[in-house]
Order: C-alpha cells, then sequence, then structure tokens
C-alpha cells in the first residue's frame, strides 16, 4: 500500500497492471474466472443460479476441512488425517444414532444429539492424538498425522466391516443434508457460521495472532513468550474439530455411516489451501482466500461433471491443479521480489 | 616470515597484472545494497585481510569472487584477464577455493564424499571410490588433520567440520585461498597449523583473501588489510600502518564521540543476580555477576565465548545445569520465557531473522507479539485491535521507524529498520531488565547512533540493562560496568574507567604472547 505513490513513472501497460493485481491477489482469481469462462462455454446449465447453489453447497464439506486444514498449515505443519476423522465421525455417529434410535424410536432429539456427541468425540480425540504428538513429543506433522490416518481408518473399517451404517433417523438427515431455508441448503448456515468463527479466531484473537506467529518463527515465539505446545496442540484440535463437523454433515447428506468416505480429503483440503495462498511453510495464510480455494475446486468438480469428463480423470485435473498453483506462487514469489527494487 | 612481503607494499604492484582485481564490483539485493563500487587488487603471494563490521559488505564480496553469487554490476579480472563466475563450479575451474563460516558440507555423507562432492572422480561409469579413499586420505594428511575419511560429519566437532572444508579448498591446485573467520572454532594448535598452510600456499603464489576481526591475527599473518564500510571501500593499508584505533575509526567512519551519547548512569538496587552458573551444554561455565537498575552493564567477548549463552540461560532459554539466577528479588533460575516476560526481563535475540521477528507478518503484529495478553492489547477473548494499532504505531514512531507503516511485512523493511521493529518489541509492555544482545550487527551508522540513543534513554530512565556485545567501541564507550568472557568463563570485571581497550582486549582474545 505504502509504495502506491511509486507506480505513477513507468507506463502503466495491461501487462504492468495484471502482473501488480497477480502479485497482490494471487493466481486464484485467474484460475476461477478462466474455469468459469470455460465451464459456461462447455454447458448451458453450468451458469444457473440453481447448479450455482448446488455448487456451493458442494463445496461446504470440503470448505469446512479446508479451514481446518489452513490451522495446521499455519503453524507449519499439516494433516494428512483429516479422511479419516471425517471416516470415524461418520461411522461413530452413525452407530451411535442409530442403536439410540433403535432402542428408543420417540426419541428423535436424544439420538441425533448423542450421536453428533459420539461423532465430534470420535473426530476430536484423533485431533488430540495428533496434537499431542506434534506439539509434546516433536514427531513431525508428517508421520504423526498419517500415521493417525492409517489408525483412524483400520478403526472406521474395523467397527464397521466395511458395511455402510444404516438405521439413523430420517430426521436426521432431512435437517442437516437436505434441509433447506429460504431456499439456501442447511450445510451452507453451518458453513458460513463457521468460516465468521473463523475469521474471528485468526483477526480477532490472541490464538489466531499466535498460530502465525508460530508457523512465522516458531523461535521468535518462544522468545515473545508464547506457549508453543499450548498452541501447536489446539490447532490440531481445532484441524479435527472442522473436519469433524464436515463429517457429521455429510454423514446426513448420505443418510449412512460410511467408512470410506473422505479418501480424497487431505489432497483436496491442501490444495484448496494452497491455491488459496497459505504458505506451506507457515506464517500465512487467510479465510477468505482458502473458502475461495476450496469453492474452486468445487466448481471446477462440478463443471466438469457437467461437461462429462469422466470421474478418474477429474482426480488427474485436481492435482494438475495443485502443482499449477504451487507454480504459480512462486512466479509471484519472484515478482515481488523483483517489485522491491 | 612476513618480512619480504611487506616490502612490497609500497611498490605499486610491478608490471605483471594482479593476480585478482576487482573493478567497482557491485552487488544488491532486494532493498539493500550490499556491495557498492568496490575495487580491490590480490596479489599472488600475500594475504590480504577484508576487515569491517557486520554487513560491512566483506561476505558478500567473498562470495562473488567465489561464484558463490554474480555481481550487479562491475568486473573481475583474474589474471589480467577479465572472467565471469557464473557458479562455484567455475570460479573453482580457476584455482578459486573458499571456506566460508557457514559450512558447505552435507552432515548424512562422509569425510571423502564431501571433499569429493561435485568433483567426483569416476573409474568407467561408476564413482571411483578406492581412488577418492586414497586421495581423501592424501589431503588430509597432507594438512595434518587427524580425520577418518570414512567419519561421517554429522558426528564430527565444529572444529573439524571447519578442517574439512579447510581441506576441500585444498583439494585441487588453488590460485586463491578464500578464508572467512577460520579460526573462529579452531584451538590454538590447530590455528598454528593452519596458519603454516597459509604460510605454505603463500609460497606457492597462492593470494590469500582473510576475513577475520582478530587484530592478533592480522598482525601474525596479515599483508595488507582493506578495510569495508556499508558496502564501501574505505582505505587500504600495509600491516605496519594499521593500529587500532586507525581501523576503528576506518571501520566505522566517525570520531568515537559522534556515536556513542553520554550517559548519566544512576546504579540503584540490584535487578538481577547471576551466581556461579553453568549451562546444561558446558558453553558458560561457573559465571557469576550483578547487574543493576540503572546502569548498563557490557557483556564483552568474542562469538561462541558464551556471553549470548548466559543472558539466554537466565531468561530460560539455555538449560542450566547448575547455578543460580535471581531476578527482582526471586529466584527464577530454568524459568520458562514467558514467566520471564511477566516479571519484567526482556531479551532480544542477535540474530533477527532466526529468532526475533516473524518476518513474513506485519511490523504492528510483531511489535506486539510479547505482549498480546496485557490489557492494552487484548480482552477476555478479543483482540483490541484499535487500541493495539494506536499503541504499536506510538512505539514505532519513538522509534522512527521508516517507513512509519506496521502494517507492511517485517522482511520489507530494510536492515535497520527491522532491528527498529525487534527493539520495538521490549517497549511494548514494563521491564525492568532489558538485555540487548548483540543490538547493532547488521545496521548502518544511522541507525546504530539512533539505538545507542534509545538504550541511554531506556538506562536514564531508571530501567536495568545487559549489553551482550562482540564489537569493542561499544562496550567501552556505552558501558559502566563490563564483564569480559573467553571460551565460557568469566575473566574479568572492569568498573568505569578501568574499561578501557587494552584491557578488555586483553581478555577477549588468548593471552598474546608479546
Amino acid at each position: 500500500m505504502a509504495k502506491d505513490g511509486s507506480k505513477a513513472a513507468p507506463a502503466r501497460t495491461a501487462k504492468a497492471w495484471l502482473q501488480r493485481l497477480f502479485v497482490r491477489l494471487g493466481v486464484l482469481p485467474f484460475l476461477l474466472v478462466v474455469a468459469v469462462v470455460v465451464f459456461a462455454l462447455l454447458s448451458d446449465n453450468f451458469l444457473t443460479s440453481r447448479n450455482l447453489v448446488n455448487v456451493a453447497r458442494q463445496s461446504t464439506y470440503l470448505t469446512m476441512v479446508a479451514m481446518g486444514q489452513m490451522l495446521a498449515l499455519i503453524t507449519g505443519g499439516f494433516d494428512l488425517s483429516v479422511g479419516t476423522m471425517l471416516a470415524l465421525t461418520s461411522v461413530v455417529g452413525a452407530t451411535a444414532m442409530a442403536t439410540t434410535y433403535a432402542a428408543a424410536p420417540d426419541a428423535v432429539a436424544l439420538a441425533v444429539a448423542l450421536g453428533v456427541v459420539a461423532g465430534l468425540g470420535a473426530g476430536v480425540s484423533i485431533g488430540v492424538v495428533n496434537g499431542v504428538g506434534v506439539a509434546v513429543f516433536n514427531v513431525s506433522p508428517f508421520m504423526m498425522t498419517l500415521g493417525m490416518a492409517s489408525v483412524g481408518f483400520g478403526i472406521a473399517l474395523y467397527m464397521t466391516g466395511g458395511v455402510p451404517v444404516y438405521g439413523m433417523p430420517p430426521a436426521f438427515g432431512a435437517t442437516f443434508g437436505f434441509g433447506q431455508w429460504l431456499g439456501i441448503p442447511a450445510p451452507i448456515y453451518v458453513t458460513v457460521a463457521l468460516i465468521a468463527a473463523m475469521y474471528v479466531v485468526l483477526n480477532w484473537t490472541r490464538m489466531g495472532r499466535y498460530f502465525y506467529a508460530i508457523g512465522g518463527n516458531v523461535k521468535a515465539a518462544s522468545l515473545s513468550g508464547i506457549n508453543v505446545r499450548l498452541y501447536l496442540f489446539l490447532a490440531y484440535v481445532l484441524c479435527s474439530a472442522m473436519a469433524t463437523v464436515s463429517g457429521l454433515m455429510l454423514t446426513a447428506r448420505l443418510e449412512t455411516g460410511e467408512a470410506n468416505i473422505g479418501a480424497a480429503m487431505p489432497l483436496e483440503s491442501i490444495a484448496a489451501c494452497v491455491i488459496g495462498g497459505v504458505s506451506l511453510r507457515g506464517g500465512v495464510g487467510r479465510v477468505g482466500s482458502v473458502v475461495l480455494g476450496a469453492i474452486f475446486i468445487g466448481l471446477i468438480q462440478n463443471g466438469m461433471n457437467l461437461a462429462r469428463i469422466e470421474s478418474y480423470l477429474q482426480t488427474v485435473v485436481i492435482g494438475v491443479l495443485l502443482i499449477v498453483a504451487v507454480v504459480a506462487d512462486q512466479v509471484r514469489q519472484r515478482f515481488i521480489a523483483s517489485l522491491q527494487d | 616470515m612476513t618480512g619480504s612481503v611487506a616490502e612490497r607494499d609500497g611498490a605499486p604492484g610491478g608490471g605483471a597484472p594482479p593476480l585478482l582485481r576487482l573493478e567497482k564490483l557491485s552487488k544488491h539485493f532486494p532493498g539493500v545494497v550490499a556491495l557498492d563500487e568496490v575495487t580491490l587488487d590480490l596479489r599472488a603471494g600475500e594475504v590480504h585481510v577484508l576487515f569491517g563490521e557486520n554487513g560491512a559488505g566483506k561476505s558478500t564480496l567473498i562470495a562473488l569472487v567465489a561464484g558463490a553469487q554474480r555481481p550487479t554490476a562491475g568486473r573481475i579480472h583474474f589474471r589480467g584477464a577479465a572472467v565471469e563466475l557464473g557458479s562455484v563450479h567455475d570460479a573453482r575451474a580457476l584455482g578459486i577455493g573458499a571456506v566460508f563460516q557457514e559450512f558447505s558440507l552435507v552432515p548424512q555423507m562422509t569425510v571423502e564424499e564431501n571433499l569429493f562432492l561435485g568433483a567426483e572422480q569416476m573409474d568407467g561409469p561408476f564413482l571411483g571410490k578406492r581412488q577418492m579413499h586414497a586421495r581423501a586420505r592424501e589431503i588430509l594428511d597432507r594438512l595434518g588433520f587427524p580425520l577418518k575419511p570414512t567419519q561421517r560429519v554429522a558426528y564430527l566437532s565444529r572444529a573439524e567440520q571447519q578442517m574439512v572444508e579447510i581441506a576441500k579448498a585444498f583439494r585441487s591446485q588453488l590460485s586463491i585461498l578464500i578464508l572467512d573467520e577460520p579460526t573462529a572454532s579452531l584451538t590454538e594448535r590447530e590455528t598454528e597449523r593452519l596458519f603454516s598452510l597459509i604460510a605454505q600456499a603463500k609460497a606457492q603464489d597462492v593470494g590469500v583473501i582473510y576475513i577475520t576481526h582478530r587484530l592478533s591475527e592480522i598482525r601474525r599473518i596479515g599483508d595488507r588489510i582493506t578495510v569495508l564500510r556499508d558496502g564501501r571501500y574505505v582505505a587500504t593499508l600495509g600491516v605496519a600502518d594499521a593500529t587500532e584505533g586507525r581501523l576503528v575509526e576506518l571501520m566505522t567512519g566517525r570520531v568515537i564521540s559522534q556515536i556513542f551519547p553520554t550517559i548519566a548512569y544512576r546504579p540503584a538496587e540490584t535487578v538481577l543476580t547471576v551466581a556461579g552458573l553453568t549451562t546444561a551444554t558446558g558453553s558458560v561455565k561457573n559465571v557469576s555477576l550483578t547487574v543493576r537498575a540503572g546502569e548498563i552493564v557490557g557483556l564483552a567477548g568474542l562469538v561462541g565465548s558464551g556471553k549470548s549463552e548466559v543472558a539466554r540461560a537466565c531468561f530460560g532459554v539455555e538449560p542450566v545445569r547448575s547455578g543460580r539466577v535471581t531476578f527482582a528479588g526471586a529466584d527464577t533460575t530454568g524459568r520458562a520465557p514467558r514467566d520471564m516476560l511477566a516479571r519484567g526481563f526482556f531479551y532480544l535475540p542477535a540474530d533477527r531473522r532466526e529468532e526475533g521477528l516473524v518476518m513474513l507478518r506485519g511490523a504492528r503484529e510483531n511489535i506486539a507479539l510479547p505482549s498480546l495478553a496485557l490489557p492494552a492489547f487484548s480482552g477476555r477473548l478479543f483482540l483490541r485491535r484499535r487500541s493495539e494499532q494506536g499503541h504499536t504505531v506510538e512505539i514505532a514512531r519513538r522509534l522512527n521507524l521508516q517507513p512509519l507503516n506496521v502494517e507492511r511485512a517485517v522482511d520489507q523493511f530494510s536492515g535497520g529498520n527491522q532491528q527498529k521493529v525487534l527493539l520495538a518489541k521490549a517497549l511494548s509492555r514494563e521491564v525492568k531488565l532489558f538485555v540487548f544482545d548483540e543490538p547493532t550487527v547488521g545496521v548502518d551508522v544511522g541507525t546504530r547512533v539512533a539505538i545507542y540513543e534509545f538504550i541511554r534513554d531506556l538506562c536514564q530512565a531508571g530501567a536495568a540493562i545487559l549489553l551482550v556485545s562482540s564489537d569493542l567501541p561499544e562496550i567501552l564507550h556505552l558501558t559502566n560496568r563490563a564483564y569480559v568472557m573467553y571460551r565460557g568463563t568469566l575473566r574479568t570485571e572492569l568498573v568505569g574507567d578501568d574499561i578501557t581497550q587494552d584491557k578488555v582486549l586483553s581478555h577477549f582474545f588468548e593471552r598474546q604472547a608479546a
């Protein structure tokens, strides 16, 4: 901002202007524009309001997980076990709900409440173990969360034998999965509330500030009197909480407890963050951009579905986009350095 | 030994071109001019000492000569012909070998693998391991280093790693040898060995560029000395003309009285007492000292003498094996930094990039970081961003931060202003004792003066100040009491007029023979 005064001298060509925009906003706005244009050309249904609401709803699950993932990334780590949290939450939550409902078919609210609490507990307990491993025992986040991904997935499969869990009260799915209010699906309300909460946590609380400081420079943070272990621990617990809520919402949508949901979540959530400009080295990242990153991935998937691109190929596209985003960020760093001169 | 070379000082280099000539060499980094049109020549068979403060451009200059970085402008002539040194590889091909302070060794590899890294000998399509092993042994024997070629570098001591680094430079035929503070981690015997190697190299017409802060070494092996300041060339002198006073004046560019403010010391109650402190790593052995309110106490010594570790142990960063730290009337031995901050002990680390600042975040966030839990910055749940803004801007203004934009990321400020952000952190809360660890490393003279005035104001306002520094003039002119450390032990305490160059220096280095 301070440099605005100095840009009068050179001729303001369109290229220079685009470059400046790129440096300020990152690659995401460009990708979004390109994606919207391409898919609008490929399919007439793409730009309808119905489809766009659909995109928003489909993106909510990833958005929640990506915001959790962002916390781990900001502190300079990452969480590969987010997919497992979804699975375990779904299986445990559904089992608890179905069991209670079977025992007391009248107490629907009780069944739902118990199921939600059990699911939350199961998912967050993985986050707690991650947090203890990373913060207290200094296990690298890579190993810790990779290990827990295996543990959680194994437990979820063991509990169900790989078979979906049926028998939840229909009201659960009807409310949280398919419910609408003023024409807007329920998951969107939940997600918007979480986005707001995450924005407040990161920008208006000490905890948020400390996450950035720890990821930016652990030593400086600890010399500034910050309890690094505590906040690292909290980052992983909060991350798991976000993933868990996502798991519950997805369970409501599917109306069954599934052990194999969320398999693509680790990659997609990290992709959403990186495309949204979160630094893999820690210390940098904004809620708004991460949400946009998640929506972008939802948009791509939706667009490719409408354009009848095979789902196996879609995986290829997501991977390519992730790498493009990282390369673009490197280029951007170079631009920033050259603009400094 | 230096006599025959010293005679050449007066003569203008003779007819032959110098071994190496740097012509108006410049190096710009984003926001910083590290080297500004420096012209210099190196003759065959001389030891040319580079002298200057930290950040004067010495390291940049040798990085350019060694091919590790490329100049922004200017030319390098080697034996009279202009050369482009695009990489370390190019430089090596000309026989330019460098030993940097930061080692270029791969810790997981063995000594011999490191020695031949990037220049492996081949046996047909495969690595010639046997030849390399034999060659490595031969090189190490010739240099007289007691190292096994098959040892893993990670398990070597720092001095031994230094030897590997030196051996790497001596691997091939040398024409220029660059040494950056090579004796910093060597013992006296190893240092002797290195000096005789340098003498050998000189006899074979190798030109040596030697960076050191140690005046005794300059006298011992130097032929000519070039002083750099703020990236610019200042002067070149023969070793005979280089008195300490003259060197300091050239190095700082000011008469001493212009740099240092006069300070009214009013020593009051004792704030910090350290008794028999020994750290777990043994970097500090049985150190005792006191600091009182209203005075500036110096803790002097070379890099690695353990002076930082004393301060860090008091702040709870360095584990303590034995001894007691008493701060503000309470036993605080082994307390965590968080607790020490709450008690009013503020430690400003020496390395602002590594330990001091969160470089990618804004100045406001950095300044408020140690004090975020205080009512001025946050309530029970939420941050008070407006109040935070007001406080940090006020602090930044007091320190004359340029530009006065607290939202700007710290790594986009100049080095001097980054240092100001670091100092600003200390002003965000109530502090009884400030510990400044090398507060003026890598800053220009203007910022230096500002920092000294800042320290003076704190002292005159009644705070206790411990100034940890390897910068001799800083100790001489700012402190009213000074301790000198050498290799982990406290050598002496000097008070008032007793703090003189000779007295401090005699404890700084190993006692000079003469």
